[in-house]
């Protein structure tokens, strides 16, 4: 059984979000959906609410809007009556090449991955702070891990998104708080489709199981599938005059 | 932004209406049994406008409101997830006092033991009080709380003379007995869904001593017990009966009562100085005085389980048999707040919390049923850790639990393991106590459902209440989750 009753998950409309979406309001937890595109999210619910009483209510919302989010938040709160968890799952990941410097599009990175993040989690953990419970996930990535030539601001969203989680874990995790960090590898999901060469690629099953047995669990920060876990710590060890050197 | 919830409804368009909350008013308030809690934002007003101020902003952001005293009902009485919580304890201004005639006129937020200190060393005591002194006057008018002298002075309502009630409209109505006197009996024990005390005239009990002549009388079985405080019902001040909820088969409901009596005029030689606050106060150590009460529910905590507690219920029975017959003097205070001596007991009940579950039976039946609920408890190995019994009889108030019989509470531990388990059980035990005709109480409820509520209160009694609620609160700004458990959903979610 999850340990939740209530929960919410930014970015719900496709890939790990919407399974895990999926899988919350599968186990008897009322989940609120909130994503840019009004239709999937409308979609999902439908396939979610088959039964009374309705497990998923659905908020159409673009990240980028940084100014309607404590609003909605109290929102979904009071329809949802509680929140116990909140996963934010959002995210993009541009298809660029080594020659691309593009700002906007890396403000759009920045924005959907990071700026969106804070400004969802922000109150989530100021609310789960004063309740001394409640559980925070945020979804970065092996990327954010190492400043990789392939996808610079990325990996520093990546990078930002796992540090911030960390200060909230140092935050308010003394006041009864889990904040879990998940560093996937390579899922199977839209973001990554048409991309070849995935080392240890697993599904977006196996990932929003990953992803919901570390919540339960409270873990810190969690690599999926764990043996990048063992991987990551090598090539962080990798001095810097030999990475340079390297085509990752 | 858009909510786009399926299939869009007329409560959706409502609730398009509602404004947010400051978030700095947060808060997560308990119930007191801490088996429940909620998120809710927390306004504290210290004066009558800002307490209308309250219901305004609330009116204007389309919000609803709990009315909350000091949290002392065990479930959630004062609790609203996501709303406006009215916390009434900064209002705590005793308005007038008369030492001459006993009547005393208070702010909601006055709590028992304000009251009493206020009014011992004049030679007046609570007409009636709970078993602690924490609660506010406000909730005690709310709830219609009694005391363990019920069957002889009725409940707390009985000896209110008047209050003023602010509405959500921002009116404020005076009531009595002449002026009012619907919206008197139906707020008293209203549970707080018609509006907001703002002052209550109270008239206390004249007492000649600051001590009560204490009998405590051991019984060997429920039907002794029963039968020994009926014999004493014309004689005793204050009657309690504490039960082994462990003992079973011819033990089953063995106890002991504790009969107390006021002293007449003239009989305690020391009178003034029996009075004195000083001399009421529970100690504040144990051990001898080596050690703080408040540490005392850390000790408690390991001994909160099933074979431990059956252990300190044998020994307490034991005892008991010793003490039986041999009458001493108690302080008032000692005597009437047994729940204060451990102070924060609740906590050793933690991580999950207690519930009390508490019946109001005819007396013809009260044996019947209370017996069936203790082997109920048995069968389910839920065993209740402490069982209390009260005698009680009728009053004039709407929502009363008060009829002419006995009550048995008993208190739960709750876990995540046996929660559902609990919870089912009592289910069991409220079908025997709607088939005897009997009551509950909402300052102890967390179980009760809606076709329960109709079954004992009369689908009469509800239907009037409700018509009082639609004309004092027509936008149903006031509620609670136990509002909207036993009143069905309105509205709202």
């Amino acid at each position: 059984m999850l340990p939740w009753k209530t929960a919410l998950v930014v970015g719900a409309s496709s890939g790990m979000g919407a399974e895990v979406a999926r899988r919350l309001t599968k186990g008897g937890c009322k989940t609120a959906l909130v994503a840019r595109r009004a239709d999937a999210l409308t979609k999902l619910a439908e396939e979610f609410n088959t039964a009374t009483p309705v497990m998923a209510l659905v908020f159409a919302h673009d990240v980028a809007n940084l100014a309607e989010v404590p609003e909605l938040f109290q929102r979904i709160c009071r329809d949802l009556g509680g929140l116990d968890l909140i996963v934010y799952a959002a995210g993009v990941m541009p298809r660029i090449t080594d020659e691309t410097y593009d700002t906007s599009l890396d403000a759009v990175t920045i924005s959907a991955n990071l700026t969106g993040a804070v400004a969802w989690l922000n109150p989530a953990a100021e609310r789960f702070g004063r309740a001394g419970a409640g559980t925070i996930v945020g979804i970065g990535s092996v990327a954010g891990d190492r400043g990789r030539r392939g996808n610079p601001v990325y990996c520093a969203v990546k990078a930002g998104l796992a540090t911030y989680l960390e200060a909230l874990r140092n935050r308010v995790g003394r006041l009864g708080v889990a904040v879990v960090t998940i560093k996937p590898g390579p899922v199977d999901t839209p973001m990554t489709q048409g991309l070849t060469k995935l080392p240890m690629l697993i599904s977006v099953e196996q990932a929003a199981e990953g992803i919901l047995r570390a919540a339960a669990a409270r873990k810190s920060v969690v690599y999926l599938p764990g043996k990048w876990r063992l991987v990551m710590w090598v090539v962080r060890s990798i001095p810097s005059f030999i990475f340079k050197k390297l085509n990752f | 932004m858009s909510a786009l919830h399926q299939p869009a409804s007329a409560g959706q368009r409502r609730r398009a209406s509602v404004q947010p909350l400051p978030s700095d008013h947060l808060e997560r308030v308990w119930a007191w049994g801490m088996s429940a809690s909620a998120m809710e934002y927390v306004y504290r007003p210290s004066t009558v406008e800002a307490l209308r101020g309250v219901f305004e902003f609330a009116k204007k952001q389309g919000r609803k409101i709990a009315l909350r005293g000091a949290g002392r009902s065990y479930g959630d009485a004062s609790l609203l997830a996501e709303e406006i919580g009215l916390d009434l304890t900064r209002m705590r201004r005793i308005l007038d006092w008369n030492p001459t005639t006993g009547i005393v006129r208070v702010e909601p937020g006055v709590t028992i033991r304000d009251l009493w200190q206020v009014a011992i060393e004049d030679g007046w005591w609570p007409p009636v009080v709970p078993g602690t002194m924490h609660p506010t006057i406000g909730g005690c008018a709310s709830m219609n709380i009694h005391g363990k002298n019920n069957y002889r002075v009725g409940p707390i309502g009985d000896h209110i003379r008047e209050f003023e009630l602010m509405l959500p409209s921002g009116a404020i109505k005076r009531c009595n007995r002449e002026q009012n006197a619907d919206l008197f009996y139906a707020a008293i024990g209203g549970f707080g869904m018609l509006g907001c005390f703002t002052s209550i005239t109270l008239a206390l009990k004249r007492i000649y001593s600051g001590h009560l002549a204490v009998t405590p009388i051991a019984t060997p079985n429920l039907g002794a017990m029963l039968s020994e405080m009926e014999a004493r019902l014309d004689r005793a001040d204050y009657l309690v009966g504490w039960i082994d909820c462990f003992a079973k088969a011819g033990s089953l409901g063995r106890g002991l009562i504790h009969q107390a009596d006021h002293l007449r005029e003239g009989a305690d030689p020391s009178a003034a100085q029996s009075l004195r606050v000083e001399n009421q106060e529970l100690p504040e150590t144990f051990m001898w005085g080596l050690a703080p009460r408040s540490i005392m529910w850390r000790l408690m905590k390991p001994m909160v389980n099933n074979p431990c507690m059956k252990a300190v219920n044998w020994v307490k029975y034991l005892s008991s048999l010793r003490q039986s017959g041999k009458t001493h003097t108690q302080s008032h205070a000692e005597f009437a707040f047994l729940l204060d001596y451990v102070p924060g007991w609740k906590r050793a009940y933690l991580p999950g919390g207690l519930i009390q579950y508490q019946s109001f039976i005819p007396a013809p039946e009260a044996e019947r049923v209370f017996r069936g609920q203790l082997e109920v408890c048995h069968q389910n190995r839920l065993p209740a850790y402490l069982g209390v019994v009260k005698r009680h009889r009728a009053d004039d108030f709407w929502m009363t639990h008060g009829l002419d019989g006995f009550s048995l509470a008993l208190d739960f531990k709750v876990t995540r393991y046996n929660r559902e388990r609990l919870w089912a059980m009592t289910a069991q035990m409220n079908k025997l106590v709607i088939e005897a005709g009997g009551r509950f109480y909402f300052a102890k409820d967390s179980t009760l459902s809606g076709d329960q509520l109709h079954s004992f209160l009369s689908e009469d009694r509800v239907k009037r209440f409700l018509d009082m609620k639609r004309r004092c609160d027509p936008d149903t700004m006031l509620q609670t989750e136990l509002y909207k458990r036993v009143f069905g959903q309105p509205a709202l979610r």
